[in-house]
Parts: C-alpha cells; sequence; structure tokens
C-alpha cells in the first residue's frame, strides 16, 4: 500500500499574539512545530503501513525551513517525503495549497491512501483534506476516529459526526482526514532519528511539477484577506468587590435588575 | 519586487500599511518601506491618496458577476428535522439578502423533506429548493456534492451558506473545489461590502489569537461555512409560503461509492448545551467532581444546564457533550457563569456570544475577566454558596 500523509509546518498557537499597533502577527520567540492533528494522521499512516505493508511517504508545502517537519516525521518511522518550496507558493489559500499538493502527489507516484490532519492549528479551515481529494479525483471521509477493516481495495472507518460516529466504507485510492481519536503518536525511534539525520528532504517548485504560477499562491487564490484584527473584549465590565457574601449577593442583585434571571410572581 | 515607493509623492501617512493585510509595509523615516513579507496583493495601491505606490502587477479585471443572485442556505437535517443550525443561517442569510435586496433560498437535500418547506418559509425563504431521493437519504459526500454542483450550476445563487457541522465542513470545500469556488471556513461574522456588494467572511485563525475578514471577489457563489451556535435565529412568520423548486436528481454509480455502513449514536444524548438559555460552567479552579458538585447545585437554582472546560473534561468532572470551547461546543445563552475558569482564548471563542457573563476567579489577571460584564476576584467555594443564598432570598 502507497500512503501518503500530509504535514504542515506552523507556529505554536497558543503563544500567537497580534501587535495591536502594526495589526501584525507577532511570531518573534514563536516556536514552529508540526501541526498537532498531522501527528495524528501520522500515527494512522503508521498503524495502516503495518497493517497492509507498503510505503508512506510525507508531502508539505512550506518555506525551506519547513523540511524539518519531513525529518521529524521520518524521526516518527516515515520512509522519505517530498517539501514543496516556491517563491510561488507564498500566499496561498486553501484552494491554491491543494493545486500544490495535488502535483505533489503526482510528483511523489500517486498514492492508495492520502492521510491529512482534520484541520491545521493556524488556520483551522479544515478544508485542505477534502479539497485535495477533489483535485486528485478520489473520494474522501472526512474526521475519521478509527479503522475498522483495511485490505487493497478498500478501508472500512469510523467518522466522527456530532451526534455519533458513522462506519463507511472508502474504496481506494481514497483520502482521509483523521482525528485525534485515531490514536496517540508513538514516540519517535532511535533507528528514525539517525535516519532523519542523515536524511536530504527533496524540494521542488512550481515548475518542476509543471504548474503555472498563476495557479499557485496567492495568484490562485479566490479568497482575500481583507483586514486582520485582534478579537474585541467585552465593552463594559463590572468588578463586584467585597467579601465574598456581598460579591455573591451582589451579582444575583444586578441579574435581576437586568431581568436576566426571573424572580416572584 | 512587484510594488515600489515613489519616494517624492510619499508623505509617510502611514495608510498603505494600515491597508496592509500581511504587515509587509513599515513607516521609517517618514518613508514607507516594502519588506519582504509582501505577497504582491495589491492592497496597499488602492489605499494610498498620493499616487505614491507603483506596481506591475497586473489585477486581472473582475468579470461580469451580476447574473449571480439569492443568498442560499444549505438547510441541513437529521432524522427529517432542521438542525439549529440551519435556522440560525436562515436568520442571518435574511439579514444578508435584505441588504443585497435579493431573495432569501433554502436548499433541502435528502429524502422525504418536503415538509420542511413550510417551516423554512416561515423562516424567511422566499424559494426552497428540493433534492429528494432515496439515495440521499444518508449523507454520502460525492452524491451531495453532485446534486448541489447541479443546483448552483442550474440557479446561479451570489451566497451560499452552510453550517460548519461535520457535515458542512466534509462537504463544503469538496463542493468549492469542484465548482472552483473559494470557500471561507467557519465564519463567525458575515456582512456585505456596501460599494460592491461583496460578501464580508470574518473568523478566527490562530486558535482565535486573531480575527480575519475575507472576501471572495472575482467567483460566484460566495462560499462560507457558519459556526453553529454564533448566529441568531429569526422570529418565525407562521403562514409564511415559499415557492418549492424540484432538482432533478442524476447520480452516476461513482457518485455512490462511498458506502454508510452503520451509525452508532454518543450513549449520552438527550443534551444540547448551545441551545441553553443559562449555563453554569467550571474549570480547573473547581478542583474535583465533589467541586463541581456545587456547580450544579447552582445550575439546579437557576434552571441552567451545568458546562465545562477542555481540562473539566479531561479530569473527568463532567462529559465531553457538555466541553465548551474550540474543541467543543459554541454556545450563545442569556446568561453563562464562568466559575474557576481562568479562560483560554479557545474557551472566550466559545461563549463569545452570550448576552451576559459572570466570571468568578481568585486571581484577578484571569482573561476571562476581559469578556465578563460582572466580575468577581474570588473562591468560587465561598462566592457560589453566596449566590445561592441570596438566590433563595430573592425567591
Amino acid at each position: 500500500m502507497k500512503i501518503i500523509v500530509c504535514v504542515k509546518q506552523v507556529p505554536d498557537t497558543a503563544n500567537v499574539k497580534l501587535d495591536p499597533e502594526t495589526h501584525t502577527l507577532k511570531r518573534e520567540g514563536v516556536a514552529s512545530i508540526i501541526n498537532p492533528f498531522d501527528l495524528f494522521a501520522l500515527e494512522a499512516g503508521l498503524r495502516l503501513r503495518e497493517q497492509a505493508g507498503g510505503e508512506l511517504q510525507v508531502l508539505s508545502m512550506g518555506p525551506p525551513q519547513a523540511a524539518e517537519v519531513i525529518k521529524q516525521a521520518i524521526e516518527f518511522g516515515a520512509d522519505g517525503g517530498l517539501l514543496l518550496a516556491d517563491r510561488a507558493f507564498a500566499g496561498a489559500d486553501t484552494w491554491a495549497t491543494t493545486a500544490a499538493l495535488a502535483a505533489g502527489v503526482k510528483a511523489l507516484g500517486g498514492a492508495d491512501v492520502v492521510i491529512c490532519g482534520k484541520q491545521a492549528v493556524d488556520g483551522d479551515t479544515a478544508q485542505v483534506g477534502p479539497g485535495l481529494a477533489m483535485r486528485l479525483g478520489i473520494p474522501q471521509v472526512a474526521f475519521v476516529k478509527g479503522f475498522r477493516e483495511v485490505d487493497g481495495q478498500s478501508l472500512v472507518v469510523e467518522r466522527q459526526m456530532d451526534d455519533g460516529f458513522d462506519v463507511v466504507k472508502l474504496p481506494l485510492p481514497g483520502l482521509i482526514t483523521v482525528v485525534r481519536e485515531v490514536g496517540e503518536p508513538r514516540p519517535p525511534s532511535l533507528k528514525g532519528k539517525m535516519r532523519a539525520k542523515k536524511y536530504q528532504v527533496p524540494v521542488k517548485g512550481a515548475a518542476d511539477m509543471g504548474l503555472d504560477a498563476a495557479q499557485v499562491g496567492l495568484a490562485g487564490s479566490y479568497t482575500q484577506v481583507v483586514e486582520v484584527f485582534a478579537p474585541q473584549a467585552s465593552g463594559e465590565r463590572e468588578m463586584l468587590g467585597g467579601a465574598p457574601a456581598e460579591a455573591g449577593a451582589a451579582v444575583i442583585d444586578r441579574l435581576v435588575q437586568a431581568k436576566v434571571i426571573m424572580v416572584g410572581s | 519586487m512587484a510594488v515600489w515607493i515613489i519616494e517624492e509623492n510619499c508623505t509617510g501617512c502611514g495608510l498603505c500599511a494600515k491597508a496592509c493585510p500581511y504587515g509587509a509595509m513599515v513607516i521609517e523615516d517618514k518613508l514607507a518601506r516594502v519588506t519582504d513579507r509582501c505577497t504582491e496583493c495589491g492592497a496597499c495601491l488602492a489605499a494610498c491618496k498620493f499616487e505614491a505606490l507603483a506596481s506591475d502587477i497586473e489585477q486581472e479585471p473582475i468579470p461580469d458577476l451580476s447574473g449571480y443572485k439569492g443568498v442560499w442556505v444549505f438547510a441541513e437535517t437529521q432524522e427529517g428535522k432542521l438542525l439549529p443550525v440551519s435556522r440560525e443561517l436562515m436568520g442571518e442569510g435574511g439579514r444578508l439578502a435584505a441588504e443585497l435586496g435579493q431573495d432569501l433560498c433554502a436548499v433541502l437535500v435528502g429524502s422525504g423533506l418536503e415538509p420542511l418547506a413550510d417551516e423554512l418559509a416561515s423562516l424567511g425563504a422566499k424559494k426552497v429548493f428540493l433534492a429528494d431521493d432515496p439515495r440521499l437519504a444518508a449523507y454520502a459526500t460525492l452524491a451531495f456534492t453532485r446534486v448541489l454542483a447541479d443546483m448552483i450550476q442550474a440557479h446561479a445563487p451570489a451566497v451560499l451558506l452552510m453550517g460548519a457541522t461535520p457535515l458542512g465542513r466534509d462537504l463544503a470545500p469538496r463542493l468549492s473545489r469542484r465548482l472552483d469556488l473559494g470557500l471561507t471556513a467557519d465564519c463567525t461574522q458575515l456582512g456585505i461590502d456596501k460599494e460592491t456588494g461583496n460578501l464580508l467572511q470574518t473568523r478566527p485563525a490562530f486558535g482565535g489569537n486573531v480575527m480575519a475578514t475575507i472576501y471572495t471577489p472575482r467567483v460566484r457563489p460566495q462560499m462560507a461555512t457558519v459556526r453553529p451556535g454564533v448566529m441568531a435565529p429569526p422570529q418565525a412568520r407562521a403562514g409564511a409560503q415559499a415557492e418549492v423548486i424540484k432538482q432533478e436528481v442524476k447520480l452516476l454509480d461513482s457518485d455512490l461509492l462511498l458506502k454508510l455502513m452503520s451509525f452508532t449514536p454518543l450513549a449520552s444524548q438527550g443534551v444540547d448545551i448551545s441551545q441553553a438559555k443559562t449555563i453554569v460552567a467550571g474549570g480547573r479552579g473547581c478542583r474535583s467532581r465533589e467541586g463541581f458538585g456545587l456547580l450544579a447545585e447552582l445550575a439546579q437554582e437557576m434552571g441552567a444546564e451545568l458546562a465545562g472546560t477542555r481540562v473539566a473534561v479531561e479530569e473527568g468532572w463532567i462529559g465531553v457533550e457538555r466541553q465548551i470551547g474550540q474543541t467543543g461546543v459554541t454556545v450563545r445563552p442569556e446568561l453563562y457563569i464562568a466559575c474557576g475558569i481562568s479562560g483560554a482564548i479557545q474557551h472566550r471563542a466559545g461563549i463569545l456570544g452570550s448576552r451576559f457573563i459572570v466570571a468568578i476567579n481568585r486571581d484577578a489577571n484571569a482573561p476571562v475577566f476581559s469578556v465578563a460584564d460582572y466580575a468577581i476576584v474570588g473562591d468560587v467555594f465561598k462566592v457560589v454558596p453566596a449566590m445561592l443564598a441570596a438566590l433563595k432570598e430573592a425567591r
């Protein structure tokens, strides 16, 4: 089975702040990490490879330093990878990203199963997985939480829904996006670490894959960012001080006054 | 570099720096300078009032999109009933349609859903597009994509809104790629640009640390998914009628490749905190399952639902179906009482639609206070009993 896992290098969002003056993201001192949901995708891929045999490649698009996430994936046990890095890819929305990734999947010789994390924690769009499936012309199942059956022709997977889960049969080739429940990532192996150290990450640009610069990056994007801003804090706030008993009584009084709590007849 | 500064014209006013969505324009020594963050989007060019910016960016002309009309809401259903998010979208869609001077239309895809047309009419739909077929009884990604793509191509709407539910987040990206459209995910705010009529789609990014407003000027329909629980449902008007337009369902064998084999409902059913009017929620500061017992007492006294943060769920103090926040449920109650919750951005993002927020925390610097209407710096185990006593007295 040929497995391709898509990974993204993201800023550690817990520490990202917007500069209130310049409206830009303050990235200084913010570590770049492998998107946490992609670690579940990688774990799912490793489990599939254990069951069905074959090889697991990782695919990423990003600046040259994103080669790090591919090396990291090799530490976990991936067989190899490909980084799509090109100035032409900059500013891509999810549509333009899928154009590059689809070309990357083809450059890797195609796949029986493509696996993505459910979403990246910087954009939180969850669009790239299903969009990539459409670009590749293969079916998809998003939000997979477990595998039931694996063979060369199909995967039977559990799909997480709000009110329960579906069991869905996905004919191959196909794409899945996975959620946390699919399995906690294993620790990197010593052997993997040794391999990663020596591994030269192959890099391809738009022209290498026969992509027109108009199809990718900002030029290939339909959505445009008009404005970025910091979330608004609530306008007026009343601090209720004093002893706990006074504050507790005061807040109930305010809520009764505001008719949020109805009392009496 | 595709954007450059004509220095003799530049006054260093900073309009271009403000307009740049990427923070690539800086003002140094009263002159604008383009940094390497520039993505050549051209947003600065329109902002400059002094003809101080030049560019070799070829802006493609915007095609004539005036033939695309109507605000469509994909009315997601479950067991033959509208999901709450579908009603919320009808409310928001109606507002947008009125602003555009166009019709609000609902889209139903499934089997045996025609009876819902009247309800959608009461929620403001002028037209209901219906694709009814036994093969659509259960959600099937490829079949739903085909049917919706056919409908959109036949009727050319200006806007298509879907709920950011598991179904919506599986279907919308596939559909948008199929039709070669843009898509903005998980919006929390929508508006219309008065000059161009473009849909302004605002959504949180970077875990809620940043809000971004996005538009899709070159293609129609403009597609957006909207987070459940954020928009307000409309007042239903009984007796309203909508024109029902039936879509012929044409499916290929390849559209039925994905087979739904079974569905297993969640064990704990019957609670939907996204619809609760009053919520008492606890976090790390409640310390234990017993600590939650005190909150349960307050919740019962107020007729409220009990909820918790991710920490409270992970500690096993409360069930996952009652988790609020970015990975849990978004809520918009009349009253939200946050007890011992520090208020990580992911949690705050889930409660912003609340009318009144009361926050109780021992740490005066807890971020939750930034969104609170009433803030009490104090110990939950002392303040909550005082609230209980005051409530009983008021009654």
